[in-house]
């Protein structure tokens, strides 16, 4: 018993693997119960090619969470940036419009990001509360802007941005998937390797601790929202350039299941810790969840119940794996509530010394 | 006490005043910190001790005030957190000292990263070097915790142990502890006073805070008493015993009573 404790911890210690297990679990399920379906390529095809977006704002949910904050305003600005983007496309005749729409849309992004980062660290509102009404402000002007239309940007396929961002690669696989696969090593390397992820830890962790120890807690907070901002404005892309066109209210779909596929990958909502490989796993277990489900040929009114309960076995098997995981839920969402100003006057009780974490200390060594 | 150059002094605060907003939390502070010297810092809840420290480490600027550290004169519009590390100022506090999800040899090195280009941190060096903190400075041989261990599984004294041997590595000219032993069995206690005693033997100068005047006497050499905000004593160990010390506090203590009902 007591080995194969241990062994699941060495597992466990695997960044993703729970996770992973989960998945390839679940994709078995699916091919035993909808065989015609999941024994053939074109599924898979079709993961890689929707699933992107949602998995590139995970990526920079994970960030954030992990630096103990939330983000609830990038829906919006998967609409904001995807109209910059077609805007420009539209208006501007020349062969760089692409271009300079990609590159206006970022900037959109790097705004919204930026503004939700000043109201959080330099005014202090809570960021649940400053980003949900960051999404109902930039959707409203996007809806402004757009003149609630929608815009076909069907001559897109002709141009290069096309080509590279979600092209097909030797005909079959989705440029996008690669993208997707880029952003996720390249923001492992900044959460675990570079000073800024280390930087977002502590500040999750106890950002009175990293104030002492010298990290720019505020500025810190606000190139994170920036970077969230950009990264949102990345996958707004990604969905616009794919589907060819922009509509106002796109990106509304993705709020719960991105954060869904952050959990489930393994990030503690207590922030601190995060897992980027977690949740590249997360984003296309959440993604083939419900095209899996419906497969299976369970009537529709199963599918949500069904979906519902593969996430919570997820979850589960990722907290019994992991360190005493969901500890601090509670505190974590005072936090979003409360205030994000720790210094001065919340200092007087930082430390109940975490229960969970502590019971988990002293052991098998 | 009557050093005519300011070199022998680690530190020398000059009539800080402190306010937030309209609380007066310091008033009119001044005391100075040897080389190689101990300070106890003694004062009830609430008297100011912390924000000493904070002024201190580059946390928030005094409101009015001089500090001299290693005799130059601290320019507080440029002073943080990281100035008071170059300057040799390192903490040690009851909780903050420590990411509790992190593993040891990122705490080491939080803030202040070995970097490759780009600033990607170079995990192979920060390693190798926190485990040489840990078995050398801190003497962590053989207790099954490693560089790769998470602060949680570490007890009181060893996270205090860790504080201050990372305070040690990084030449801490002065190292300032706030109330590093609260929540501390006897034992753990015992540890950590042993560490400052090193600080002590490394030639080094200390301020430690702390409210069990036992431990504070033990390893003083010089007690500053203050008391909501001021300074109302500054008393070298060989001038007073435990004793009287402990009914020196006693009768202050009644005496502000006194005073506030009064
Ligand atoms: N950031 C702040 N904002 C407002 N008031 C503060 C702040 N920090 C400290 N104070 C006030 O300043 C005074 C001194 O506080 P300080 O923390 O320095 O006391 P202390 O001597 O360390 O007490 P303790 O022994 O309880 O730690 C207190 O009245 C406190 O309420
Ligand atoms: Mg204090």
């Amino acid at each position: 018993m007591k080995e194969r404790k241990s062994l699941l911890a060495t597992l466990a210690k695997i960044e993703g693997l729970p996770v992973l297990g989960v998945m390839l679990i679940m994709l078995a399920a699916f091919i035993i119960t909808a065989p015609s379906v999941f024994t053939r390529p074109l599924i898979y095809m079709s993961f890689l090619q929707t699933v992107p977006p949602a998995l590139v704002l995970g990526l920079g949910l994970t960030l954030v969470i992990t630096a103990g904050e939330i983000d609830l305003s990038f829906p919006a600005v998967v609409a904001f940036s995807g109209f910059a983007f077609a805007w420009v496309f539209k208006n501007v005749d020349a062969a760089w419009a692409p271009w300079a729409g990609f590159a206006l849309a970022l900037v959109a992004g790097a705004l919204v990001g930026y503004v939700n980062g000043l109201l959080v660290a330099r005014i202090g509102v809570p960021s649940i509360m400053a980003t949900l009404a960051s999404q109902f402000f930039w959707y409203g002007i996007t809806i402004l802007l757009a003149g609630g239309l929608q815009l076909n940007l069907r001559e897109i396929e002709e141009t290069a941005v096309h080509t590279i961002f979600t092209g097909r690669i030797f005909g079959i696989i989705p440029a996008q998937a690669l993208w997707g696969l880029a952003l996720t090593v390249f923001l492992w390397f900044v959460l675990n390797r570079h000073k800024f992820g280390e930087a977002l830890m502590f500040i999750g962790d106890n950002p009175n601790v990293a104030r002492v120890m010298g990290i720019n807690v505020e500025a810190t907070r606000i190139k994170l929202f920036t970077w969230m901002g950009v990264i949102a404005a990345f996958a707004g892309l990604l969905l616009t350039i794919e589907i060819n066109v922009f509509f106002p209210t796109q990106g509304q779909g993705y709020m719960l299941p991105v954060m869904a596929a952050v959990f489930i990958g393994g990030t503690l909502i207590s922030g601190g810790l995060g897992s980027i490989v977690g949740t590249l796993w997360g984003a296309y277990i959440i993604g083939s969840l419900q095209a899996g489900v419906v497969a299976t040929g369970v009537t529709s009114y199963w599918v949500q119940s069904v979906m519902g309960f593969i996430m919570a076995a997820a979850v589960v098997i990722n907290v019994s794996m992991g360190e005493g995981r969901m500890a601090g839920l509670v505190k974590t969402f005072r936090r979003w509530t409360g205030s994000s100003l720790e210094s001065g006057a919340a200092e007087i009780a930082p430390n109940e010394p975490d229960a969970a974490l502590d019971n988990h200390s002293y052991g098998h060594e | 006490m009557s050093e005519d150059s300011g070199h022998s002094y680690a530190l020398q605060m000059i009539n800080v005043d402190k306010y937030f907003g309209a609380v007066c939390a310091l008033r009119n502070v001044s005391f100075e910190v040897g080389s190689n010297e101990i300070i106890g810092l003694i004062g009830d809840n609430g008297a100011g001790k912390s924000t000493i420290v904070k002024i201190l480490t580059g946390v928030f600027p005094p409101t009015s005030g001089e500090l001299y550290i290693a005799g130059r004169k601290v320019d507080f519009r440029k002073y943080n957190v990281k100035k008071a590390h170059d300057y040799g100022i390192e903490t040690v506090y009851q909780d903050k000292s420590l990411g509790e999800k992190q593993v040891l040899w990122r705490n080491f090195f939080i803030g202040r990263n070995i970097t490759h280009p780009f600033g990607f941190i170079n995990v192979r060096k920060e390693k190798e070097i926190a485990n040489e903190i840990m078995l050398n400075t801190i003497g962590f041989r053989g207790k099954g915790i490693t560089v790769d261990s998470k602060v949680s599984k570490l007890s009181g004294g060893e996270r205090q142990g860790v504080a201050i041997g990372r305070a040690m590595h990084f030449q801490a000219e002065l190292i300032l502890l706030d109330e590093p032993t609260v929540a501390l069995s006897l034992k753990e206690v015992r540890k950590v006073l042993d560490f400052v005693h090193q600080i002590k033997d490394g030639g080094k100068a200390c301020i430690y805070i702390s409210h069990d005047i036992q431990d504070v006497y033990e390893i003083s050499d010089r007690f500053v008493i203050i008391d909501r905000g001021k300074i109302v004593a500054n008393i070298l160990k060989q001038d007073i015993g435990r004793r009287d010390l402990d009914s020196f506090l006693l009768e202050y203590a009644h005496g502000m009573k006194d005073g506030v009902e009064g």
